[in-house]
């Protein structure tokens, strides 16, 4: 039984390596630790030079025990390398016309039925499995395999199995699906390799990101975009932006995002991004989503948030209830207010249910049948940071409540 | 694009992303848009708009239809073929029960003749609902484009944030889209913008900017704002009509409308009465002050026993059990003040909510207050369940429970204050929390 490691798939110079495990019993232990493991993966940006390592390596009818877990942070990029290996393999003709491949993934695949019936339907095999009604999921699968055995019976298909997050498959029941492909793998009565592709957690060249391809269609578009995305990586205001970007998240696919949303703005009249683009998409990304839906509030509703804000100060965020929050209000309204109305208790119930509905205030535990409304116990889930900024931006807000919001005891 | 102008108002550079977005028919689009603000904000009806007037092929869906996984899949493969397939008269329904058969299925649909080579839209609205559905929707929709290889766009429209949908395994972030709530200049122009033909348009507006002086502190709900407005603009033209002011006497106008306003906010806008009925009263023009809502305990009539009964349930209630012997007994003798005036402002039991009381206290209770001598009979114990059928009284805790039943008192102080106006009894000076 020859074992053969894959790995090193990038250029050695870079000296990063991808994780890769060989198949054994404990495989699940084995295989959370390294999906634990911080990955230090660095991805390269070449694709097509890697793949031909991985085509070189190969695999040949008497590997057995290959298991390839790949673990990379967020972009799929793996996904895209996993792919491109594949298609140079397959234009080995010896490859193509033994080695069969099954694609699975853990998001459309969530249990092991359905990912028995999606093996039998990628390997064509619908027909011969017919009604046959199989014992267990082991029987199943080994007769899949089996009826791809060549006609003298002495070798079958090799088969190569990817399954992309690979982790969901990891909390199926029992986990059936994995334990028997290691076993048929392990036990090399039909040549598999499993590759398990996930993602958790990367570093990025703006220059790169933003230069068009060369397989760009329009010449000297595509000259003065490059030209222009050369002077703009030169811009201090936008080496700024870029550095305070990388600073809050090193995410490649943050900043794809942030490129996204600045060339959302080029049009046919604007046709070269500019640094204000940039800005302006940063202003965007580190936009506090909870502060605006605060600005949209009426002035009743504001004035709820504060009263439920003096009384989480006051006794150090104990739950509260309506009718509490409405008796700060009252002392509000009585006491000071000229320029908000005392408005009738079941008024303010409906802007503290609106408020409920956002999502801005939340019960304690679930509701039951029995209690009244107005005593349900419920929590804030703004902080005083949060509202104190929102209420700086909230528009013709009048300035007693202002007030009444920036100072707390001298109310009671 | 002036058609597009005129139709969607004050939405001009959320319209021209949602464009850039978009792009050319056949292109790859971003693969997931998330599209948040508050209700009547003009989601749906600006992406719908867009949508049908650029003419690209979509399918809408509202979450809220779908309580499960099947119909929600099916509407949307029913709906695409319905699209593809426009010519033939008649096309077979497609049953889909995982999200797997969902994206093969998916992928033949789209293999139509004209869907092909273009961007597909898949809006959800509502999309908050998604979250309590199968835990791997929320993930697959973010990246159909990939996991289908088809040139797929997924909109989610919500109120919720996206901080909150965000599954703790991560998943594929989409583009964050924020529709900004109306100022209150936007508002005005849009809601000036639907004035009947018979009057001017500065005469609407001026009606508008009464309402919002009125209804803008409380909601800023556009489709309320409507609402309210469609309801109250007969009342408003009521003077003009009869031929008491004319269209520009702003005081007279304002002073018939104003006390019918501050009605209508406490009972048309909670919807304590219906349209109709409010249409009704504005035609008969009868005296608002009668007017009664839901809520109105003026509707409920009790036997005479039940609403001592009642009474003494509210008492045992919100008095703690210490202070009966102060408030209940004829000869309490000297009670230390100290003791039993402990006040403190939180723990004044109205804002803590009614507590649970042993029927025998409630019987003692009911006893002392009742002046004539009242026989434990079963009538007595009848009335107790009818309370409780009514939901003015709650059963606390088990059914069966063996040391005898525990009740709350679920009504309000107004309430209770109205009921014991009815049979002469001053409830204020039995209640602790206002000694």
């Amino acid at each position: 039984m020859e074992k053969v490691t894959l790995y090193s798939l990038l250029d050695p110079e870079d000296q990063e390596k991808l994780w890769v495990s060989l198949c054994c019993p404990g495989w699940s232990t084995v295989a959370r630790s390294q999906l634990t493991a911080t990955s230090a993966s660095q991805s390269s940006s070449n694709p097509p030079t890697s793949a031909s390592r991985v085509a070189g390596t190969g695999i040949c009818h008497h590997t057995q025990l290959i298991f390839l877990c790949l673990v990379e942070t967020e972009f799929h990029y793996v996904v895209q390398l996993i792919n491109h290996a594949l298609k140079e393999l397959m234009e080995i003709e010896e490859m193509s016309e033994n080695v069969l491949q099954v694609h699975l993934n853990g998001l459309l695949q969530i249990n092991d039925k359905i990912a028995l019936k999606e093996i039998t339907r990628q390997l064509n095999l619908e027909n011969v499995v017919g009604d046959k009604v199989f014992g267990s999921f082991a029987e199943n699968l080994s007769f899949l395999l089996e009826a791809l055995k060549k006609g003298d019976r002495t070798s079958s298909c090799p088969v190569i199995f990817i399954l992309d997050e690979f982790d969901l498959f990891a909390h199926h029941k029992n986990q059936t699906l994995l334990y028997n492909l290691f076993d048929i793998s392990q036990s090399a009565q039909t040549p598999i390799a499993v590759i398990g592709l996930t993602c958790r957690l990367y570093v990025k060249i703006f220059k790169e990101q933003l230069s068009l391809p060369a397989e760009f269609p329009e010449k000297l578009f595509a000259e003065k975009w490059n030209e222009n995305a050369q002077c703009l990586s030169e811009e201090r205001s936008v080496q700024e932006v870029l550095q305070k970007h990388f600073n809050i998240s090193k995410n490649l696919r943050s900043l794809h995002m942030l490129l996204m949303l600045s060339l959302n703005r080029v049009t046919a009249s604007h046709p070269f991004m500019t640094a204000v683009d940039l800005m302006e998409a940063s202003q965007l990304c580190s936009m506090d989503s909870k502060a605006n839906i605060v600005h949209g509030l009426s002035v009743l509703e504001i004035c709820l948030i504060i009263a439920m804000k003096h009384l989480n100060d006051l006794y150090e965020e104990e739950p509260f209830n309506f009718q509490m929050v409405y008796n700060e209000f009252q002392k509000f309204v009585q006491r000071k207010a000229h320029s908000v109305y005392n408005f009738e208790k079941p008024v303010v119930m409906k802007a503290f249910e609106h408020l409920q509905q956002l999502e801005l205030i939340k019960p304690v535990e679930k509701t039951s049948g029995n209690s009244q409304r107005e005593y349900q116990l419920m929590k804030l889930l703004l902080d005083n940071t949060q509202i104190m900024n929102a209420l700086q931006k909230y528009p013709n807000c009048p300035t007693d409540v202002r007030q009444w919001a920036t100072s707390s005891l001298s109310w009671l | 694009m002036t058609h597009l102008e005129n139709v969607v108002l004050c939405r001009e550079s959320q319209v021209s992303t949602l464009q850039a977005l978009f792009g050319e028919r056949h292109h790859f689009s971003f693969p997931s848009i998330f599209i948040y603000g508050h209700t009547a904000s003009g989601k749906t009806y600006v992406t719908q708009t867009l949508l049908k007037t650029l003419e690209l092929p979509h399918v809408f869906v509202n979450c809220v239809e779908c309580f499960t996984l099947r119909l929600l899949l099916e509407q949307i493969l029913n709906k695409l073929n319905h699209l593809s397939s426009s010519e033939d008269g008649y096309s077979t329904e497609i049953t889909c029960e995982t999200f797997n058969d969902f994206v093969h299925l998916f992928k033949q649909v789209t293999k139509a003749e004209n869907l092909k080579d273009q961007t597909v839209y898949i809006v959800l609205d509502k999309a908050e609902c998604l979250r309590d559905m199968e835990a791997n929707l929320l993930p697959g929709f973010l990246r159909l484009q990939e996991l289908a290889d088809r040139n797929v766009t997924v909109i989610f429209l919500s109120e919720i944030v996206w901080e909150k949908f965000r599954p703790n395994t991560g998943c594929f972030e989409p583009f964050v889209l924020y529709f900004p709530d109306y100022s209150i200049g936007n508002l005005q122009k849009i809601l000036s913008h639907d004035h009947p033909p018979e009057y001017s348009a500065d005469f609407y507006a001026a009606y508008i900017n009464i309402l919002l002086g009125v209804f803008y502190t409380v909601c800023r709900d556009l489709k309320e704002l409507r609402h309210l407005a469609v309801l109250n603009f007969p009342k408003y033209c009521e003077p003009v009509v009869k031929g008491e002011a004319s269209e520009r006497d702003t005081r007279k106008l304002w002073r018939n409308i104003e006390p019918h306003l501050k009605k209508a906010m406490q009972t048309v806008y909670l919807r304590e009465i219906s349209s109709s009925q409010w249409e009704k009263l504005q035609k008969d023009d009868t005296d608002l002050g009668q007017l009664k809502g839901l809520s109105a305990h003026t509707h409920v009539e009790l036997p005479y026993y039940s609403k001592f009964i009642l009474i003494a349930a509210y008492l045992a209630s919100y008095n703690p059990a210490r202070t009966d012997k102060r408030f209940f007994l004829k000869h309490h003798g000297k009670i230390k003040k100290t003791n039993f005036l402990k006040k403190h402002e939180k723990t004044s039991n109205h804002l803590l909510g009614p507590k649970p009381f042993p029927l025998d206290r409630l019987l003692a209770i009911l006893y002392s207050i009742v002046d004539s001598r009242v026989a434990p009979t079963a009538n007595i114990f009848s009335q107790i369940t009818s309370l409780v059928t009514l939901q003015l009284l709650t059963l606390v805790g088990h059914d069966d429970q063996l040391d005898g039943p525990k009740y709350k008192c679920t009504v309000s102080l107004d309430f209770i204050r109205a009921i014991s106006r009815t049979v002469n009894f001053d409830i204020i000076k039995y209640l602790y929390d206002f000694l």
